[in-house]
């Protein structure tokens, strides 16, 4: 016998690997997204400075929120199919199998976020920071991405079917785009503004931008911190829930 | 006495107002095939997922390989498998990795099993292939397949045989029959009348969350009157004349049909035919009709089953 949780990885994983569509969303659609705003609208924003320095941070996190909806499918389907009533008469533990999609919505994820930060690069990206700041950044990401993939994990566990599974990913997709990602906050009007300043992306992305343009706002960061374990907690919680509910 | 793989008494499901089962009690001797029989919303899928540790139970007491299923849950797994409804294999893993998953996640299973169960099945062709690609016989001989992994001492399908073609159904119904001769005890359940008939020991009605009826195909077969000779006169004049020399019968003018009730026998049925010769009626047809589970299941649960079984064949025909 092996480890469950290795084991559930590893299925996970070949999963992402087999699945050429889920591969394109997460990796590949956000990597367009990112040459479409730089080289499409980029120059129709004025953002006070070069729009790639500013937008690449907002396109790495929208390489984050891209990926999720594989997870919430994929997490899904193993509770509609049955697969999951299996893996629950063979006493394989709840650990396991949700651990097992949330590293490999990570392992997709960060590979996602190197693909467009390598293209950012390509393109004549050179962010700021400091090693330390550097860190930060990709601590604070990484932090965030593990966040929304156990809230995709509670989605697809909450999802009664795929059609409701793929819709719930979509507010997620949706909120960087009502954030200062691709634009400054100020841009919009008053009642989206409102909205953009206190969504937890906002402050992921300024806490993101702060430290790869070299100036760190640590306000900010506290925030983006604080958001992400409030989600990781609220996620944790729910879907334990979800698990134990459906048979 | 034989030892019991299942006992249950009293079970009871609920959600909110709608009961789902309202007492069931049930009985398997070790070793044996027991099919739970019964409609669509009978109760058979929550009474597998209440034996197997699924879902609570919200009243009565229920041991399976003589543990307890509230209290025992650990040793009531290690004991079983189940395979349900809807073959839960990872589609898009291939068979043989699907296998080896099952190996990896069981302390008792021998890698060996992968191999050996993809070649009981007959599925070392496609092995390589992912199971998308398979057909549904060969998704539930996979799903089984999986099961089998950690050799199980009780077997839970739960209709095992919905959606499959009748090959398919036949191929299933094999490997059911081996692992009985291995000692294995298997709870099946299925709204195929034929399917029980085929492979129960016993067999239980469940109808509206209760069991209705209990008992060995043969003994609920019995429990209904139902056989009869079915004769097609020739003409009006022969009902009418029938009518009159088999005074038991039901005559059906319109279809110039006469119901005789009869055991079936030989005997009976030579007699019969002699009382027809002697008053020289003319008989265009005639068929003996013998209650299979069909009727036992109309007359049990007062509704034709909801899934067409197999036409059954007239028992004997003559014209």
């Amino acid at each position: 016998m092996k480890n469950n949780s290795v084991v559930m990885l590893r299925r996970n994983l070949r999963h992402t690997t087999r699945n050429p569509v889920a591969v394109f969303n997460a990796i590949l659609f956000p990597v367009i997204l990112m040459l479409m705003f730089v080289y499409v609208f980029g120059d129709a924003f004025d953002v006070g400075g070069d729009y790639l320095d500013y937008a690449t941070p907002g396109m790495l996190l929208l390489a984050v929120v891209y990926g999720l909806s594989a997870t919430i499918m994929a997490v899904n389907s193993d509770m509609t199919t049955g697969i999951i009533n299996r893996f629950k008469v063979m006493d394989v533990s709840r650990g396991a199998v949700l651990n097992g999609h949330v590293v490999a919505t990570i392992l997709r994820t960060s590979l996602a976020i190197l693909a467009v930060l390598s293209v950012a690069l390509l393109l004549g990206y050179r962010p700021q920071a400091s090693a330390l700041q550097g860190l930060s950044a990709a601590g604070v990401l990484l932090l965030v991405v593990t966040a929304v993939s156990w809230l995709s994990v509670a989605l697809g566990l909450a999802a009664k079917t795929a059609e409701t599974a793929a819709f719930s990913g979509v507010p997620l997709v949706m909120l960087p785009f009502f954030s200062s990602a691709i634009v400054p906050a100020d841009a919009m009007g008053t009642g989206v503004r409102q909205f953009a300043e206190y969504q937890p992306f906002t402050s992921i992305i300024e806490s993101l931008r702060g430290f790869l343009a070299g100036s760190p706002d640590l306000t900010q960061t506290w925030v983006a911190i604080a958001w992400s374990a409030g989600i990781i907690l609220l996620s944790l919680v729910w879907s334990g829930r979800k698990f134990s509910q459906r048979a | 006495m034989t030892n019991s793989a299942i006992t249950a008494s009293g079970l009871r499901k609920a959600y909110g107002e709608q009961v789902v089962l309202d007492g069931v009690d049930l009985e398997v001797p070790a070793g044996s095939v027991f099919s739970l029989l019964g409609p669509n919303g009978a109760g058979k899928t929550t009474t597998v997922h209440l034996l197997t540790t699924l879902l609570r139970l919200d009243g009565g007491r229920a041991a399976v390989a003589g543990f307890d299923v509230a209290t025992q849950t650990r040793q009531v797994r290690s004991a079983i498998g189940v395979t349900g409804q809807f073959a839960s294999v990872d589609e898009l893993l291939t068979g043989r990795e699907n296998l080896q998953m099952m190996v990896d996640l069981q302390r008792r299973a021998r890698p060996a099993a992968v191999g050996e169960l993809l070649e009981r099945f007959d599925l070392q062709e496609a092995a390589d292939q992912r199971v998308t690609s398979y057909s549904g016989g060969m998704r539930r001989k996979l799903d089984l397949a999986m099961t089998l992994v950690s050799r199980p001492q009780i077997l839970f399908l739960d209709e095992p045989t919905t959606g499959l073609d009748p090959r398919s159904r036949r191929t299933l119904w094999q490997i059911v029959r081996e692992l009985v001769g291995e000692g294995m005890t298997i709870f099946l359940t299925t709204q195929y009348l034929e399917e029980a008939d085929q492979l129960a020991d016993r067999l239980a009605v469940i109808d509206h969350g209760r069991v209705v009826a209990e008992g060995t195909p043969e003994q609920l077969k019995r429990q209904i009157p139902g056989a009869h000779v079915q004769l097609r006169l020739a003409g009006p004049e022969a009902l009418t004349s029938a009518t009159r020399v088999l005074t038991d019968a039901t005559p059906d003018p319109e279809n110039l049909i006469l119901r005789v009730p009869s055991d079936g026998s030989v005997k009976a049925l030579r007699s019969l035919l002699d009382r027809l010769d002697e008053y020289a009626i003319e008989v265009s047809e005639f068929t003996v009709h013998l209650p299979d589970l069909d009727d036992v299941f109309l007359a049990l649960t007062g509704s034709a089953p909801s899934a067409p079984s197999a036409p059954s064949a007239p028992k004997a025909s003559a014209s």
